[in-house]
């Protein structure tokens, strides 16, 4: 392939957008996890919530420092590398990204300080009212920005004139086809790895016998959490796809490996697509099954990628396995969740003899998989809409800034590596370090031992 | 055609804000070494802290409202800006992240100098895009960065970012540290007014249009206002900034200066958006999208006037080096 200043532009935007989400994603799910835990304190006056609180505060602070500086980031490159793009859907999209500043970006930055550092300036009341200002911030955020996103993917609601579009309907634009699928799906893998984090470092805190109470109260509550989320989002997942299928379909093809269009469609465990020669090679599958979950029916018809000419399809691979490890964290975080609720009601979850140090430990080393989750959902999603930028109506190939070179890219590409890569390394050391941080004997809200500690409040 | 209007003054006013706040903000970066030591800039940065999220937000806003109301002008600017703005973004980067981590880290050297360089880097590519701005579309239909008004005006951003900053430090700070942040912020005062001499000078050379804005009769005599109102604010700062001269002052004077600097750039520059290119009635987007935003802000930027105002009042007075991270 030729190395164009489209094809940097694209590797540079995936990459930078991949780094971004990872934050939003843990902001959202400490967000509700900081009110839940504030509200608990504020009706039930006892100090684990209070010091629970202070714990995931810290964390939440860098974690959010890093998405706010990446996500400016973000929201100039849309011109700067895709300059043609944005001239022909500035009418639909410009308006979202404005409402996602003005109700949503001010409203986070403009209650953050108060949540942040404001709890010996203001009434706890109005320190309740920021953190949930804040929380309700980043769902207002999430809700602008992938309504962009899907419109993209089931453009409605707009007109076309010389390959620019028009607003015709505001509604219709807002709420298209794939939105509210998509926004539930997200919210929720949010607060799915949210919870997952959240439960390894309570077994990790459960596991060392440092700070049990905060240890067993916080891998409590996030199991019941994740027992309740983990199917909602395979549900949901579900729906997601059908909702694809409709608007999609050489995307789900694509997640299914699926080359000729057939009826009693297996599904495939395993297989590695050829795109040139529009086959699979080493297929393992279950018969039947993807025509049973697609149409409803075992000998329901199934589209396959060859319904389209070769330039219009996606690349088959990376969707096609992206979709088998979202799916698969997906089914192993419903087992952990679920083992984790029959532990706990059979009191072995973190009790003394009886305690259950494989399932703790798997639930540690699953910790981090809900972010894999979510970058694979996303490569699934916007490999599987190629070659288009807007489904259907605007190839990814005419979407570039004409008077950006390859090598002014190439630099700007370097560039952001290079930091990136440093500043996940340093965001996962200081993270990790604070998640080990011993709470429950630690000092009461309005003393400084932490500063003398160099640790943060 | 009104919508135009409206919008692009949105535009400016979210650009005025932009750089009044985040002007102040990468300022105290800029400032950063030469505090007196690490106590000093624990003060500087707890200033911050709070807020300075909220500043960097306007430059979002700048850049969705002009994607939104002009997009023609958005995809051409910013993709004919393309390494400068680059490198704002990481220098936005960088400062941004030390504000987490410089409290993290026994040895805080390192976030110092991203602090620092981040702020440094971010305030002159901003001058260095101004300057190109101002200058126009070239021959070659270009925008010329690499040139020496750009490389001017660099300099001059990030020399008066320093002198908001230095007004910052004196509103937030007491004792030696307020007192040589007075001095220093005279020195810079003077360089700052060199700047817009020299740039005032330099524009109309440039530009026979601009040369014919001010200096033609009757527009001499309408817009004479505004050298005078800019010596006032100046000699109000260089008071402001005397020993055991007041707070405030400095900062809302600086303030003042700033303003009065924009006005005169957009008067220069009126009715371009991109200058010599596209002007801002040929460049906006259809008028339901125009209409949408509008709609947005007169009802929500009050708030957010409001709530961003009590947040600057929750944290205000002068702060200790061990309030905010600790
Ligand atoms: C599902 C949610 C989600 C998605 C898909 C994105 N973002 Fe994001 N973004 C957020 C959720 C979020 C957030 C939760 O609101 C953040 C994360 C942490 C934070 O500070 O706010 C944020 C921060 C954030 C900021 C900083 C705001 C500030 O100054 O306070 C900008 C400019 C963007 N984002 C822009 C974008 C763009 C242009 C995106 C896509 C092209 C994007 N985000 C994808
Ligand atoms: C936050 C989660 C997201 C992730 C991880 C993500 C990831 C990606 C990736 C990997 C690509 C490259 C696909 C390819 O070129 O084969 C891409 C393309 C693109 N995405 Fe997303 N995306 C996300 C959300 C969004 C949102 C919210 C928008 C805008 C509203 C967006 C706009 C685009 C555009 C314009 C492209 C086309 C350019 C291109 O093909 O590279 N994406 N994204
Ligand atoms: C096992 C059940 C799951 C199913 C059936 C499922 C299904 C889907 C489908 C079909 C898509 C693509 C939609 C499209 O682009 O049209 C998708 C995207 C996505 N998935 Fe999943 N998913 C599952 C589990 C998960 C889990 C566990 C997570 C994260 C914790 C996750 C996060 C995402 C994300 C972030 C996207 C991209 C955004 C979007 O389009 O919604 N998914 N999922």
């Amino acid at each position: 392939m030729e190395i164009t200043a489209l094809l940097l532009s694209r590797i540079q935007f995936g990459l930078t957008i991949g780094f971004h989400i990872l934050f939003p994603t843990l902001t959202i799910g400490l967000a509700l996890l900081l009110i839940a835990h504030e509200g608990l304190w504020l009706a039930t006056k006892r100090a684990i919530y209070r010091e629970s609180c202070r714990f995931w505060a810290r964390i939440f602070a860098v974690n959010f420092g890093m998405g706010v500086v990446s996500g400016v980031v973000l929201s100039y490159e849309i011109g700067t590398n895709f300059a043609a793009f944005s001239e022909a859907t500035g009418n639909v999209l410009g308006p979202l990204f404005s409402y996602e500043v003005l109700t949503a970006f001010f409203l986070e930055a403009g209650f953050l300080g108060i949540m942040l550092f404001g709890w010996d300036r203001v009434p706890r009341w109005l320190h309740f009212f920021s953190t949930v200002m804040v929380g309700i911030g980043t769902l207002i955020s999430a809700f602008w920005i992938l309504a962009a996103n899907s419109w993209m993917h089931t453009p409605a609601g707009f007109s076309m004139q010389d390959g620019v579009f028009f607003v015709e309907d505001w509604w219709a634009i807002v709420f298209n086809p794939s939105f509210p699928y998509r926004y539930a799906h997200m919210i929720c893998a949010s607060l799915l790895t949210t919870a997952f984090v959240a439960a390894g470092v309570g077994a990790w805190h459960v596991l060392n016998h440092k700070q049990a109470e905060f240890g067993r109260m916080t891998l409590r509550l996030a199991v019941l959490t994740a027992a309740l989320l983990a199917p909602l989002q395979i549900l949901l997942g579900d729906l997601h796809g059908l909702n694809t299928l409709e608007h999609q379909p050489m995307k789900v093809a694509a997640m299914e490996g699926h080359w000729n269009t057939d009826t009693g469609v297996p599904l495939l465990l395993f297989a590695i697509p050829d795109q040139a020669a529009e086959t699979n090679h080493f297929e393992i599958g279950i018969p039947e099954i993807t025509s049973l979950i697609l149409t409803h029916d075992l000998d329901g018809e199934v589209k396959g990628l060859t319904e389209v000419p070769p330039e219009d399809r996606p690349p088959v691979a990376p969707v096609f396995w992206a979709f088998r490890v979202m799916v698969g964290i997906g089914v192993l975080f419903l087992l952990l969740a679920w083992s984790g609720v029959v532990q706990l009601l059979r009191g072995r979850l973190y009790d003394g003899a009886g305690l259950n140090r494989h399932l703790l430990r798997g639930l540690i080393l699953a910790s981090p998989l809900g972010f894999v989750a979510v970058i694979a959902g996303w490569l699934v999603t916007e490999i599987g809409r190629q070659p288009w930028v807007v489904y259907g109506l605007m190839r990814t190939a005419d979407s570039g800034s004409a008077t950006v070179t390859a090598a002014e890219v190439a630099t700007s590409l370097s560039l952001f590596s290079i930091i990136y890569s440093v500043l996940l390394v340093v965001f996962v050391f200081v993270v990790l370090r604070m998640m080990r941080t011993a709470v429950g004997t630690g000092p009461q809200p309005s003393d400084n031992t932490a500063a003398a500690q160099g640790q943060p409040a | 055609m009104t919508l135009d209007l409206v919008m692009a003054g949105v535009i400016a006013f979210g650009v005025m804000m932009y750089v009044l706040l985040d002007g102040f903000d990468l300022g105290v970066g800029i400032l950063f070494p030469l505090a007196g030591d690490e106590a000093e800039r624990d003060r500087m940065m707890n200033s911050l802290a709070p807020i300075w999220d909220g500043n960097e937000t306007w430059l979002v806003l700048g850049g969705a409202v002009l994607f939104g109301a002009f997009p023609k002008a958005f995809g051409m600017l910013t993709s004919a800006f393309y390494l400068p703005l680059m490198l704002m973004l990481a220098g936005l980067v960088f400062r941004g992240v030390a504000f987490e981590y410089r409290f993290k880290f026994d040895d805080p050297r390192w976030w110092n100098r991203a602090f620092f360089g981040g702020s440094l880097l971010a305030a002159a590519c901003q001058g260095l895009v101004l300057g190109a701005y101002v200058q126009g579309v070239g021959a070659d239909e270009q925008f010329d960065w690499l040139a020496p008004f750009p490389a001017f005006t660099a300099v001059a951003v990030v020399i008066a970012y320093a002198l908001l900053g230095a007004c910052w430090v004196v509103l937030k700070t007491d004792g030696p540290q307020a007192e040589t942040m007075r001095r220093r912020g005279r020195r810079l005062l003077l360089a700052s007014l060199a700047c817009v001499a020299i740039v005032s000078l330099w524009t109309p050379l440039m530009s026979a249009d601009i040369a014919t804005r001010w200096f033609a009769w009757p527009n001499l005599a309408y817009l004479a206002p505004i050298p005078m109102a800019t010596a006032l604010t100046a000699w109000l700062t260089w008071r402001g900034l005397g020993r055991n001269g007041h707070d405030a002052l400095p900062l809302a004077a600086g303030m003042g200066l700033f303003m009065l600097t924009l006005l005169g750039l957009a008067i220069s520059l009126w009715p371009w958006i991109v200058p010599r290119s596209l002007t801002v009635f040929d460049a906006g987007a259809q008028p339901e999208s125009q209409q949408f935003i509008a709609v947005g802000i007169a009802l929500i930027l009050p708030v957010i006037l409001a709530y961003t105002a009590h947040n600057y009042w929750v944290f205000r007075g002068k702060v200790s080096a061990d309030s905010g991270y600790h």
